[in-house]
């Protein structure tokens, strides 16, 4: 049914056969939507353009709607598309959101490095709360993956509490490029505050100090950002360099906030020092819009890949062990090995998405990884079509504007009308009380409207959209 | 001829009940090898038992000269030892064409990296099983419904797409449990036409269990009869059919 195409158009090659976009207008639409979403924040209200067509919170929400779709997506892999169930997703998520808050913090790990790597510890423990697959099916796999969702975050906030801050926030820094090679060196004098202007949100000064020439002991760097603070010691990027005795020779701070900095080196208890103030620029992805530009290309990006192996061997693999594991063991497919790969590959991209969420929100806490948020992707996945390649999409960005849409909505409404209509209801619950009753609600339409979700509505208009305007 | 298949002297228990006991019997390269016997006889526990999804408590299964009694399923089929399912064991929802491209799975490289890369070495392997996959189509002339979802299909066609599934592993082994039950006169003898046709063109050793005793003793070469987990009869099918044992368990006594 999903494979009509319109009159004139016929396959002649198994490639054309097989691609997913057969037409040059249904690849004109998939990229006019690329480009439409990539161009929305040059036209938001602190877009470079000044514009000021979008506000701000549609940029944000975008992003996160994004990264719960690279989450969903890869809960769609395990759920949708090989039939296993998991109850732990969020848990991953952690993995890979704090994981990679850790390398950056205490190894010292860019961005860049600290997502595949995050991602792939994430996948290898996701592969080990999937052994029990072996041995177990449907509602009991389900009580095993859900040791996952609280060994996981327990683990984190006892245990590893040293590393992760236990229950309070953690902050992670911003994604970086660079820094490139310095454009001012200014040497500076002992007890006089050099000032500098600096600052612009995407091309960031990273603003170091070198220590060249030391005698007796170290002098003291501080550093005065535009609010008139001296930056605490915690805040420097600490990229400390050190000279072959092991003296250290140096400290780099990020300057993403545009004003005047000053930088003061004070000497103590009569010490000689030379020291130069560099300054470099570095490519920061601190904003919000700079962060759109990194998470929704990776999210077209692993969309993409998700299909293409549910359309490979693999993904035949993976629904030859959902429709039947008994038929697809004995005709050669290794169902446990399918299983695990599944597993893995879901918790790959739940680490992807939970590193994603770390950086976007700077801040890092478990709260938002608990069992209800599991438990909502597991409805987002329901609503928005499992085992559709654009179901997570749908499911996501579906739930994300109806929350967006209706809550503000309704809030004051109810908090007015509930109270008067039963006077032992509390105003302060219903506001927090919506959001699961809206959950809810959509998920008991979906199963008793559309269990396919709304994936399966889609391919259905697909169809008639291109048999307009006869219905056969 | 050399012996494709030698089921050695095996027993297969459930608890106290005897399944299989004892059963022996060799399968030769080449020929249509039936197994026939009253309901609850232990047929179908015979072929999970050669394929792997049950192991034997006593005997071995030798393959090709291997002993592959313990062997998991999955490499079983990987030697090409292929089946169909008394009750279709298809994947309901994915289309036919992707019920027997699964099938070419051991046949097949493509990882993970590869499968989610697409364009290059992937996208030529798929092509390259996708022919081999349509010539079963066209074989078992499936074309009309090469997109269906198999759960819309009816059932002597999910029968046949079943088949198909078998076909496009390449076996060298055909396992076939009960492939015309619930079928009309028509549908029979089409299934029986099917089962000539790849013995014919493909040269595969095929087992096959089947209650149709007419149907059985038209295409078959050799037959064994199993009554209660024990074979009382083995032989070409005349023989069977003047067999003493064999009539009384079975096709019925006549001073009845």
């Amino acid at each position: 049914m999903a494979n009509i195409h319109p009159a004139g158009v016929f396959d002649t090659t198994y490639e054309e056969d097989m691609s997913v976009d057969r037409t040059t207008r249904d690849k004109l639409w998939k990229n006019l939507a690329f480009a439409a979403l990539l161009l929305l924040p040059l036209v938001s209200v602190s877009g470079p353009l000044g514009l000021g067509w979008v506000s701000d919170q549609y940029i944000g929400l975008i992003a996160r709607i994004s990264i719960f779709v690279i989450a969903v997506q890869g809960l769609n892999i395990l759920v949708g598309y090989t039939g296993q169930i998991s109850l732990g997703h969020a848990a991953f998520m952690a993995i890979g959101a704090y994981g990679s808050a850790i390398l950056a913090r205490e190894l010292g790990f860019s961005f860049w490095t600290a997502l595949p790597v995050s991602a792939l510890l994430t996948g290898l423990v996701g592969l080990l709360f999937g052994l029990p697959s072996l041995r177990v099916k449907g509602f009991y796999l389900a009580m095993a993956t859900l040791a996952a969702q609280f060994i996981i975050p327990w683990v984190l906030r006892y245990p590893l509490e040293d590393l992760t801050g236990g229950t309070r926030p953690l902050s992670v820094p911003a994604p970086m490029i660079g820094p490139f090679a310095s454009y001012a060196d200014d040497a500076i004098g002992a007890d006089e505050p050099l000032a500098f202007q600096a600052g612009d949100p995407y091309f960031v000064d990273v603003i170091s100090v070198d220590l060249t020439a030391v005698a007796g002991s170290y002098p003291i760097i501080e550093l005065i950002n535009p609010a008139g603070d001296a930056v605490p010691y915690g805040d420097f990027y600490m990229s400390i360099a050190e000279d072959s005795d092991g003296n250290i020779t140096g400290l780099s701070y990020i300057a993403s906030k545009a004003g005047e900095y000053q930088v003061l080196v004070r000497a103590q208890n009569g010490g000689e020092f030379t020291a130069v103030l560099r300054r470099s620029k570095a490519l920061s992805f601190a904003t919000d819009i700079a962060m759109y530009y990194i998470i929704l290309p990776l999210a077209v990006l692993l969309m993409f890949l998700a299909r293409n192996i549910i359309r490979t061997r693999t993904g035949r693999a993976f629904i030859s062990v959902r429709d039947n594991d008994l038929a697809a063991e004995l005709l050669g497919i290794n169902v446990f090995g399918y299983k695990l790969r599944a597993f893995f590959l879901s918790a790959v991209y739940a680490g992807v998405a939970g590193c994603l969420l770390a950086y976007e929100r700077n801040s890092l806490s478990l709260d938002a990884f608990q069992l209800d948020t599991s438990i909502e992707m597991l409805a987002m996945l329901i609503i928005g079509g499992a085992g559709f390649p654009l179901g997570a999409m749908f499911g996501v960005t579906f739930i994300r504007l109806l929350q967006e849409a209706m809550i503000p909505t309704l809030r004051p409404w109810l908090s007015d009308w509930l109270p008067q209509l039963l006077p032992f209801v509390d105003a302060v619950n219903i506001t927090s009380a919506i959001n699961p009753i809206l959950f809810g609600g959509a998920l008991i339409v979906f199963l008793v409207l559309e269990p396919r979700g709304i994936a399966h509505r889609w391919e259905v208009f697909k169809v008639a959209w291109k048999l307009r305007p006869y219905s056969y | 001829m050399p012996v494709k298949l030698h089921v050695n002297r095996i027993s297969l228990n459930f608890g106290g009940i005897k399944a299989l006991n004892e059963v022996e019997f060799r399968v030769k390269a080449g020929e249509i090898f039936a197994v026939i016997g009253p309901n609850g006889a232990g047929k179908t526990s015979l072929i999970n038992s050669i394929n792997g999804f049950y192991t034997p408590q006593a005997g071995t299964i030798i393959f090709e000269g291997d002993d592959i009694t313990h062997m998991p399923p999955y490499k079983r089929a990987a030697l090409g030892i292929s089946r169909t399912f008394q009750n279709i064991a298809l994947y309901t929802n994915a289309t036919v064409l992707d019920n027997l491209m699964a099938a070419r799975h051991i046949h097949m490289k493509t990882g993970m990296l590869s499968g989610a890369l697409f364009w290059g070495a992937a996208q030529r392997e798929e092509i390259a099983h996708r022919r081999r996959v349509e010539e079963i189509i066209d074989f078992l002339e499936l074309e009309h419904i090469r997109k269906s979802i198999v759960g819309t299909l009816s059932y002597g066609l999910r029968k046949r797409v079943e088949l198909g599934r078998a076909l496009a592993l390449e076996p060298t082994l055909l396992l076939l449990d009960e492939p015309m039950a619930g079928m009309n006169v028509e549908e029979k003898e089409d299934m029986a036409r099917f089962i000539l046709d790849i013995h014919e063109l493909q040269g595969s050793t095929i087992m096959l269990i089947e209650h149709d005793i007419g149907l059985v003793m038209d295409i078959s070469h050799r037959i064994a009869v199993i009554d209660f987990g024990v074979k009382i009869g083995e032989g070409a099918p005349d023989e069977i059919s003047r067999d003493e044992a064999v009539i009384s368990a079975y096709l019925g006594d006549e001073e009845h």
